[in-house]
């Protein structure tokens, strides 16, 4: 039982719950606000956006790379899906289509240069991450569009669950089955712990590329429509900066930067602990100016310690081997 | 034995001879680029291209963006990154800017005045430092990768300037100051003589100093590194103090230019640094770089961005060939690999 427990408390994602549940017993007790059903759904929903584009992240770190340009693709797709939805018209279902086929097209090409080029993840993304923005600043001259059609930004909910949080709530259930459920999430894990072993497994490693860099694209652009519903318009630099903010979400929910290691609930986690301590910290009336200071504070610890903990885990391991 | 070790450096000479011109692939094609481009843009906007006042502005302009690149380019030659370079430089501004504006009044003496900018520029260095030295200890003795620290440590800095500034400017320094972003000395303007002798440093300290020969030694492997007796964990200290070290050098020449300081200047810089190190040679893995391919690559994106902005085209458009050239560059190192290895399959393995 001892050891049972021990275990279970070395899990990162247990290690992270626990935190969360400490700061919500804190939050609550120091503000009355804090733990009501109305605080909370807002607190999902403000963070909805940004578990849709982790969700895709996450699947790219698990497979070995890095995606930087999911927020510029988000904001390119959605200024696409808006344009056409102010000037020709449409339904969900079009918005949806139009800029999820975009949105992955996009992440497709960068797993193509990627791929081809053999260049380092980071590099070719943040080039077109440089481009994709610049190119949407290039064409909207910077202006935001306003006049979104009524359907588009009229509260939907269901169950009294806000329409972000059930598109959030989708997005992530769909990414777990993905991860645990299906041969090709095996692949993607196999090609982020080894990527050798996977290609000499006959694992076709530019599909499986294109389809995680897609995926990250499409889920990119879901996150664009999702946000320009909640604001209710269309603002070209908006997203701008979100994807290091997601990478350190995502992170803080144990992923690797080096493969093969992440899981959807750590994700989850991540999100959910970076949010009450930015909501629990405005209802006790800190500032806001405050919450870089805090989230960097939260970030280095909890990065610290994970590593701390795997390099004592070595040690411990190596003596025993000894 | 005298005479062996007479023939053995004439042997080593020899070559580091032929090595300084530009046998190095990226360099040359640097070069080629950077011709090719100043020719394209001369033909289209003739007689303004390539006038006193066009130089004059892209020498004023290159200096920041060159003296952040290097603070980039020392982690990325270790085989890491540093995100906070930009956070770092506006803090390590803002605490310049609060001395220097809380110290001098319009009636303080010259001496008081100099007093004033000694402190301010030691309690700058100070914060950066700091920072530095925080980044560094967390990267080397907890083994955190250094994405995830210096996306840490920027959040963290910024978050401090923003907190301590409320998101305000700071501004109205002395002209001793301001004679650092908008003076010429021999005609070469005070910026371009700075970013000069903090590349040529760099460059030195790179390629002669035991430190740099480490920093790159551990950015091509590690573990041999550390066997052969090199104290990795502390040139890795080293290796973010000195790129904080260059953000505060960057930091001045930010204040000089905007006569102000705020949590917020030159974000967009961040990766652009990154691009700007990557196109001109360095390796992003760890280990390969010269300062000389990074300060060809920071010239080729002057000319561009110049080149287009006289031909009327938007500044976003501009950013957007930037990251196009940044492809293109890896496209021909791949497409001149792949053919070198055809045209002389028995050379390369």
């Amino acid at each position: 039982m001892h050891n049972f427990l021990q275990a279970f408390f070395r899990r990162h994602d247990v290690q992270i719950g626990v935190i969360i549940v400490i700061m919500g017993i804190l939050f609550s007790a120091l503000s009355p606000g804090f733990l009501t059903v109305g605080n909370l759904l807002d607190l999902l929903e403000s963070y909805s956006v940004s578990a849709i584009m982790a969700a895709g992240l996450l699947v790219v770190l698990i497979a070995g790379g890095i995606d930087i340009s999911f927020a510029a693709i988000a904001g390119v797709t959605q200024f696409l899906a808006a344009t056409i939805l102010v000037n020709v018209g449409g339904n969900w279902f079009t918005a949806f289509a139009i800029a999820g086929l975009f949105g992955a097209l996009l992440g497709v090409v960068n797993a193509l240069l990627i791929h081809y080029l053999r260049a380092i993840s980071v590099i070719v993304t943040i080039s077109t991450m440089t481009f994709y923005f610049s190119i949407l600043m290039f064409v909207t001259q910077g202006r935001s569009i306003y006049n979104l059609p009524d359907w588009f930004t009229a509260n939907i909910s269901f169950l009294s669950i806000p329409f972000p949080v059930m598109v959030a709530g989708i997005v992530l259930l769909a990414t777990l089955l993905l991860l645990s459920r299906l041969t090709i999430g095996r692949l993607i894990y196999g090609l982020g712990g080894n990527p050798e072993a996977a290609k000499r497994m006959g694992c076709n490693v530019a599909a499986l590329q294109c389809f995680v860099y897609g995926y990250s694209g499409l889920l990119g652009a879901v996150a664009g429509i999702v946000q320009a519903h909640r604001v209710e318009e269309v603002v070209p630099n908006a997203l701008m900066g979100r994807e290091l903010d997601v990478l350190a979400a995502v992170v803080l929910g144990g992923a690797s930067l080096s493969g093969g290691v992440g899981t959807v609930s750590g994700t989850i986690l991540g999100i959910v602990l970076l949010a009450m301590l930015q909501n629990g910290l405005t209802l006790i009336g800190v500032s806001s100016y405050s919450f870089g200071l805090v989230t960097g504070l939260v970030i280095l610890i909890s990065v610290s310690a994970t590593a701390y903990a795997a390099k004592r885990q070595r040690k411990r391991s190596v003596r025993h081997a000894i | 034995m005298p005479s062996e070790t007479a023939a053995g450096s004439t042997t080593v000479s020899k070559p580091q001879r032929v090595a300084f011109l530009p046998r190095d692939p990226t360099i040359t094609l640097l070069g080629v680029l950077i011709v090719v481009a100043v020719i394209i843009f001369s033909l289209l906007t003739p007689s303004r291209f390539l006038s006193g006042d066009t130089v004059r502005a892209m020498a004023f302009q290159m200096p920041e963006l060159g003296i952040l690149s290097l603070a980039m380019m020392v982690p990325l030659m270790s085989g890491g990154l540093n995100l906070a370079i930009i956070a770092t430089a506006n803090l390590s501004a803002l605490v310049m800017a609060g001395i220097l504006t809380h110290l001098i009044q319009p009636s303080s003496s010259p001496l008081a005045v100099t007093e004033a900018i000694l402190i301010a520029l030691l309690a700058g260095m100070g914060a950066s430092l700091v920072i530095g030295f925080l980044t560094g200890t967390i990267v080397a003795f907890f083994g955190v990768h250094p994405i995830l620290v210096t996306l840490g440590t920027m959040t963290l800095v910024k978050g401090i300037s923003v907190l301590t500034t409320s998101g305000t400017v700071i501004g109205g320094f002395p002209p001793a100051i301001l004679f650092l972003g908008n003076g010429m000395l021999f005609g070469v303007p005070v910026s371009v003589i700075v970013f000069l002798v903090c590349a040529g440093i760099v460059g030195v300290i790179l390629t002669h100093a035991p430190f740099g020969v480490s920093v790159r030694l551990l950015g091509s492997n590690e573990r041999a590194t550390r066997y052969s007796g090199v104290p990795t964990e502390w040139v890795l200290v080293g290796v973010y103090v000195v790129s904080s070290l260059l953000c505060w050098v960057a930091a001045l020449l930010m204040m000089a230019r905007f006569n102000s300081a705020s949590a917020g200047y030159a974000e967009s810089y961040l990766l652009i640094t990154i691009l700007a190190a990557v196109l001109g040679g360095v390796d992003p893995f760890g280990g390969f770089g010269r300062v000389l391919g990074l300060s060809l690559s920071l010239v080729l994106l002057q000319v561009i961005s110049t080149g287009f902005n006289l031909l009327g085209f938007s500044p976003y458009l501009t950013a957007a060939i930037w990251g196009v050239t940044m492809i293109l560059a890896i496209v021909i190192a791949v497409v001149r690999d792949r053919w070198i290895t055809q045209l002389w399959p028995v050379k390369t393995k």
